[in-house]
């Protein structure tokens, strides 16, 4: 690990009383980056974040932020901003006054406070909106004022647990839009959590995949998208068809099925191989399925066929023939078309 | 069909004849020109008003047990806003053992309070009575306190004051920024009701009295015992009359009823 990053997480273990929920999580993050934590519920996530931002204590390990090992440090002295999933607004404040609340007390009075309150509210688009209470906002609103309050702080790094995860599907195209947009502007290092993978990979430089406390993948999104290493970051993003390999083969409930083709150089020493449902070849191929299910899912078709090898997801273009169900089709899982995972768990 | 629709009138004409015929009787009976406490009233004076305001015993009691009511509030509030933020906001061990002991004052009955405290504490520490009944009335308003005061604690989510400390205060900086303003109405709530407990309270008070230290209910008792002139009637209307205006204040001015 470089000791140079501009956060990092050395052997963070944390705990509830004794049972440790994150064992000595290993993470180094650069400056500027927008990092997203991708993961099932209860898989840390949340106790990660609390960590860093100094509310729950580190149970060994460290934690170095620019620098300075602030394993240590009080949750009020680290320069850390987080946003809560419930914004946690105060209610009996204005929003000018709760943008203003961490500035105050930072000892800034007057025409400079006024004019960062001023610049905060207006960069999310809420100037007029200064008067209100938070109670007559709407949640995107209040999700925008919780953006302000932490960003006018410029903290060092701006920690997002599940920010976007109670606005409405339209909403939240919006705020991913505008969160990249304050990140680019600002270049605050961010990280991000969320259970919505496609939110991952639209937004995030690096995304790291948890999974019981553990990370599973660090890894652009394009990594995890195609390359995922285990067979649960592959069914986190969506390859549907999973199988381990044994001695060259695929290993079913109905033992092991020879691939329609030899496995490449780089694939032998694999412990699966996994495809998506469009990577499934329909209509042609050694293996046969019936077609248990079918739905039309706009410019594809999605089928659920039973075959030998169990149950197999295939999704094809809505143009190619339909099969009915109950109807037997052929088809392949091609070894060169599978990503090919170095982990079966 | 006519039974049915005078059937509402009816059960909300006595059921408001029950709460405030009484409340009517004796201020009707205030007013009286009689010489002795009756209804219906004999003609219609002021004078049992004014006597009131000349009654010496009167002035004092009615001191010490506004001296009580504010003092002794005042002081269950602070006790018992830190008593349950601690209660509501971490796990202590012995919690149970504190709300339940918090709440015994509820539960025994006041009378025996106020003999063991006179026969146990009083007697034999030749203690002030004033700082008796003013221990007793702190104790007997802080359950109220705490229910109340926890009841608006559990309604506001213990995140914000995470967010404070993220902002950059101290925990107890929070606590006095962010939790204090937003329960101010439970906290006035709390006020009101434990005013009107204490202000209110006889049984508690009965054997906690010596020479010159009385609250205002047991001297009244004591007076009626001697003299039955509508004076008393004139001073319980007289307090009906402050309590609704400190509520009707406590609404107008704080609007108190808009945060429990
Ligand atoms: N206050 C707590 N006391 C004890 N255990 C806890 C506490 N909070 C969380 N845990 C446990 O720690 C583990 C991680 O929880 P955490 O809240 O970090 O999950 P998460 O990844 O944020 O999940 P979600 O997506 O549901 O928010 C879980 O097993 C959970 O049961
Ligand atoms: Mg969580």
């Amino acid at each position: 690990m470089s000791k140079t990053s501009y956060l990092t997480l050395d052997k963070m273990t944390l705990a509830y009383g004794d049972a440790v929920a994150v064992p000595e999580l290993e993470l180094a993050v650069e400056k500027g980056e927008l990092i997203a934590l991708l993961g099932p519920s209860g898989c840390g996530k949340t106790t990660t974040m609390r960590a860093i931002a100094g509310l729950l204590p580190v149970k060994s390990g460290r934690v170095v932020l620019d620098g300075v090992d602030i394993t240590r440090v009080a949750a009020n002295k680290r320069a850390v901003g987080l946003m809560f999933q419930s914004y946690a607004l105060f209610p009996h404040l204005t929003v000018y006054e709760n943008v203003a609340f961490g500035l105050r007390l930072k000892g800034m009075r007057g025409s400079e406070l006024d004019a960062k309150v001023r610049a905060g509210l207006t960069s999310v688009g809420l100037a007029q909106f200064a008067d209100r209470k938070p109670a007559e906002l709407s949640g995107g609103q209040q999700q925008r004022v919780a953006l302000a309050r932490s960003m006018v702080m410029e903290p060092k790094v701006l920690l997002l647990d599940e920010p976007l995860s109670n606005l409405d599907a339209r909403l939240r195209l919006d705020m991913r839009t505008e969160l990249q947009r304050v990140q680019k502007d600002t270049g605050v290092t961010m990280i991000f959590v969320t259970h919505d993978q496609a939110e991952a990979l639209s937004l995030a430089d690096r995304i790291v995949v948890m999974k019981s406390g553990r990370i599973e993948q660090i890894g652009t999104p394009e990594d995890i998208y195609n390359r995922p290493v285990s067979a649960f970051v592959a069914d986190f993003v969506g390859f549907e068809n999973i199988f381990p390999l044994e001695a060259g083969k695929l290993k079913t409930s109905a033992g092991l099925v020879p691939l329609s083709q030899p496995l490449s150089d780089q694939t032998p020493s694999a412990a699966g191989l996994a495809w998506r449902p469009r990577m499934v070849t329909l209509g042609s191929g050694p293996f046969r399925g019936t077609v248990r299910g079918t739905s039309f899912a706009g410019h594809t078709r999605e089928y659920l066929l039973d075959s030998v090898l169990g149950e197999i997801k295939a999704e094809v273009d809505a143009s190619e023939p339909v099969h009915a169900i109950g109807t037997e089709v052929a088809f392949d899982l091609e070894a060169d078309r599978a990503a090919p995972l170095s982990r079966f768990n | 069909m006519i039974a049915r629709t005078l059937f509402i009138p009816v059960v909300l004409l006595l059921v408001l004849t029950f709460l405030i015929g009484p409340f009517l009787i004796i201020v009707a009976a205030s007013f009286s020109a009689g010489e002795t406490l009756a209804f219906p009233p004999q003609g219609f004076s002021l004078q049992w008003i004014f006597k009131v305001f000349t009654v010496d015993s009167f002035r004092a009691s009615f001191a010490t047990s506004m001296l009580l009511a504010v003092g002794g509030t005042a002081a269950a509030l602070l006790l018992g806003i830190p008593a349950s933020y601690a209660l509501s906001r971490y796990t202590l061990p012995g919690a149970e053992i504190v709300r339940t002991v918090v709440s015994a004052p509820i539960i025994v009955p006041g009378i025996i309070v106020g003999l063991a405290l006179l026969r146990y504490i009083v007697v034999p520490m030749q203690a002030s009575m004033t700082l008796i009944l003013f221990l007793a009335h702190t104790a007997l308003v802080l359950p109220y306190a705490v229910r109340v005061v926890s009841a608006s604690l559990e309604n506001l989510r213990s995140d914000i004051e995470e967010a404070a400390v993220l902002l950059g205060s101290s925990r107890l900086g929070a606590f006095f920024r962010v939790v204090l303003p937003n329960i101010r109405g439970g906290i006035l709530s709390a006020f009101i009701l434990g005013f009107v407990t204490s202000f209110n309270q006889v049984p508690l008070s009965l054997f906690l009295s010596a020479p010159g230290v009385r609250t205002l209910p047991v001297d009244m008792m004591a007076y009626m015992e001697i003299v039955f002139d509508p004076s008393v009637a004139a001073l319980s209307s007289l307090l009906a009359f402050l309590s609704i205006g400190i509520v009707f204040a406590a609404e107008r001015f704080l609007g108190f009823s808009r945060y429990v």
